[in-house]
């Protein structure tokens, strides 16, 4: 759409006068009209799909809200679910589950950047080869690893046991169910974080490459005070999308080990109150606890980025 | 700023009446059962909807085309996957859109009889001349409170399946399946004795559905209980229980079956036997219309033997019913009804390779030409299905109570008969709370 309105100029001096309070005129009128018609779709979305649901959940936390049945307040009686020892135990493996996976996902994204940082020969090769498993779902991604992981007929298994390492069990315990599915997510989202931290890695201007060599500073040292100090904000990014994604883990443990050997992550918690307890109310007061957990981290998180941005 | 107030204040109130409105909406109590002593059917031209799971898409298909090409009601399905379908009907249930007729898979029609979900058609049952042939499992899962909510669909049972071929080479008797479980840990043996990669037994150990449908009717034909009469307490504390758990763990601890028993959790556990890789292995009824048989395989089906003797067979499957809001009962009817008809349940689903629902017809023409049919057409009036409300959430979870006592048991290093003790409680407190 092609704006019809003449640029406001700027001010000379500044103004205090907040436009809202200025004598409206008729080109103001209209504006005011404008902008709100242009946020008009964006705000009804979100009050249907979020604050309503946002709303509801609430609701549902403090109602004993069986899937079939009537529904009744009971007061916070639903939220003894997070005393509840499998939500302990839950809670702690997504804990445990979100740091891992976010310390390895950024090491192979931010290494698999640098590689394919440079525009060498074949790079375009590697960036679209890294890139390619990004574009499998997650569902599929977990079903294809089901069945590598399978100790029976692991095609992994096979080239394993030629080499003499035997096979192995890959989600047969606590810690190689954890490896596992963090190798697969790994496989999964690291061509995707590594899209995102070469965007960051382009847009530092090469002329600072330029100086800290001038200067004779060490392929380390450029690293350290050039590179990651620009490459903050990227970081960050990267870091609140994997640790918001880990934290909502569901598909690949339900599909890879169904939340057995004590790898049920909290999303699969929610999921086994509301439709095999058929507890909608518990279900809801878990998912109040989670999104507290949520705004608790990534409020952190957005924090600690703003104080290094300043 | 005023003005902005205003119109805050406005998009304020706004947003809670959307609020209020859709609270109103979904605290709506699910629908109602309404009682029917109406028990006409009627082919009329009409359009009726049916659910299924689907497990059983392909067995409604087939006897809904039947129907539509001789009736003028015309049945349309809907198949939802199996692990969403108790959301699916529970949402449905609260805004009263409920089909016509629904396929349940009978370990969860308890619980949906109890909360209104179907109608009672205890009169409509009644008018049908062969009612007390109907496989009676499926019947009594069906009745709820002294009112028949459902008839029977489907059927899939366990039985054991062997591989005639392995028996064979290891000089066994083909035609000679075992009898007691000692004789099938003495098979078992013998087979897993050829090696070259064969086993001789196979279960799926991560996956708790095919452990209960595999190993209760063990129990059940040593003359023990793993529920009581209700389904609201666990009695699985028992010593024949602890000796069929035993001899699981022993066959792993002797490695008459792969080691990948531990963590089958379902999907691929039939896959080694039609590979001709394992001798014994008892699993479901419709399995045998899935397996090739090949120079490597050849299968022999037996009912699931107790410790010294006796058989039994877990019946699963679908019962039948009519939705709790449907305006379309009688049409509805006239379909369930046909599907239970002579015609239906051996021109269309014995024909398939399918178990009949009705005793009657057991030995029928198609059964005739296959014996393993009518062994397993035998064992539907044989076998149980255990009734409980809480099914679910106890049995079925992955992380419930029922999947770690039989992990333990089998897997773990106590004695079976000390972990069925300390997991009992745990499975009575499941079956009593919540749904």
């Amino acid at each position: 759409m092609v704006s019809v309105l003449p640029i406001r100029p700027a001010r000379p001096g500044g103004s205090t006068t907040h436009p809202g309070r200025t004598p409206v005129s008729g080109l103001g009128r209209r504006r005011q009209r404008l902008g709100w018609a242009y946020s008009a779709p964006m705000a009804a979305i979100v009050a249907v799909f979020f604050l309503l649901p946002l709303a509801l959940m609430l609701w549902m936390s403090v109602n004993h809200w069986p899937l079939l049945g009537a529904s009744y307040p009971n007061g916070v009686e639903n939220y003894g679910a997070l005393t509840d020892p499998f939500f302990l135990r839950a809670l702690w493996f997504t804990i445990k589950y979100t740091v891992v996976t976010t310390i390895v996902l950024s090491l192979a994204a931010f290494g698999m950047a640098l590689l394919a940082q440079s525009a060498r020969p074949g790079t375009g090769l590697f960036r679209t080869a890294y890139f390619l498993p990004t574009a499998v779902g997650l569902g599929s991604a977990s079903l294809l690893f089901y069945g590598l992981f399978n100790t029976e007929s692991s095609p992994l298994n096979t080239v394993l046991d030629r080499v003499g390492l035997g096979p192995v069990d890959w989600l047969g315990t606590n810690g190689s169910a954890l490896s596992s599915t963090v190798g697969m997510i790994t496989w999964r989202f690291a061509g995707f974080y590594m899209l995102i931290l070469l965007t960051g890695l382009h847009s530092i201007d090469p002329s600072l490459y330029e100086a800290a060599r001038t200067d004779g500073a060490s392929r380390w040292q450029t690293m350290r005070h050039v590179t990651l100090p620009l490459l903050r904000p990227t970081l960050a990014l990267m870091m609140v999308l994997s640790v918001t994604g880990s934290l909502l883990a569901f598909d690949q443990f339900y599909i890879l080990t169904g939340g057995r050997h004590d790898t049920a992550t909290l999303a699969i918690d929610i999921y086994r109150e509301a439709f095999l307890s058929q507890d909608l109310g518990r279900a809801a007061a878990v998912s109040v606890a989670l999104l507290v957990v949520l705004i608790l981290i990534n409020g952190a998180q957005l924090r600690l980025l703003r104080r290094k941005e300043d | 700023m005023g003005q902005h107030r205003i119109r805050r204040g406005r998009l304020l109130l706004v947003a809670l009446a959307g609020t209020a409105v859709l609270l109103a909406g979904a605290c709506q109590s699910a629908g109602e059962s309404s009682a029917s002593g109406d028990t006409t059917a009627t082919d009329d031209g009409s359009t009726i909807t049916m659910w299924t799971r689907s497990p059983t898409a392909t067995f409604s298909q087939t006897l809904i085309d039947a129907y539509n090409k001789s009736h003028k009601n015309t049945v349309k399905l809907t198949v939802i996957p199996a692990d969403t379908y108790q959301q699916k009907v529970g949402a449905a249930s609260g805004a009263k859109k409920l089909p016509d007729v629904l396929a349940t898979d009978v370990v969860f029609a308890p619980n949906f009889a109890s909360k209104g979900v179907y109608q009672d058609i205890s009169a409509r049952v009644n008018t049908l001349p062969f009612k007390d042939t109907l496989a009676p499992a499926h019947v009594k899962v069906a009745t709820y409170q002294g009112k028949t909510y459902g008839v029977p669909h489907d059927i899939d049972l366990s039985a054991v399946f062997y591989n005639k071929v392995l028996f064979g080479k290891a000089g066994l008797d083909p035609e000679k399946p075992p009898a007691t479980l000692d004789e099938i840990y003495a098979a078992a043996k013998k087979i897993d004795a050829l090696g070259g990669g064969t086993d001789g037994y196979f279960f799926g150990g991560s996956c708790p559905g095919c452990m209960l449908f595999t190993t209760w009717p063990m129990i059940w034909a040593s003359d023990a209980t793993v529920l009581n009469e209700e389904g609201t307490e666990s009695t699985i504390d028992n010593e024949a229980a602890a000796k069929v758990y035993e001899l699981y763990k022993k066959m792993y601890r002797e490695g008459l079956v792969p080691k990948s028993v531990k963590n089958e959790a379902g999907p691929t556990w039939t896959q080694a036997f039609s590979e001709g890789k394992i001798g014994i292995q008892p699993m479901g009824a419709t399995a045998l219309q899935l397996f090739k048989e090949t120079p490597k395989l050849q299968i022999g089906v037996a009912p699931i033997p107790g410790l010294t003797g006796g058989r039994n067979s877990f019946v699963g499957g679908d019962v039948l019913s009519i939705g709790a809001n449907s305006t379309k009962a009688a049409q509805a009817w006239d379909f369930i009804s046909w599907t239970l008809s002579e015609d239906a349940q051996v021109e269309v689903v014995a024909k398939n390779k399918n178990i009949t629902v009705r005793s009657d017809l057991a030995d029928n023409t198609y059964a005739k030409q296959d014996p393993r049919l009518a062994t397993f057409n035998a064992l539907a009036g044989e076998g149980q299905t255990p009734i409980s409300v809480n099914f679910g959430k106890t049995f079925n979870d992955p992380n419930g109570p029922w999947t770690s006592t039989v992990t333990e048991a089998v897997f773990g290093s106590a004695s079976s008969a000390s972990v069925l003790a300390k997991h009992n409680t745990s499975i009575t407190e499941s079956l009593a709370t919540g749904g």
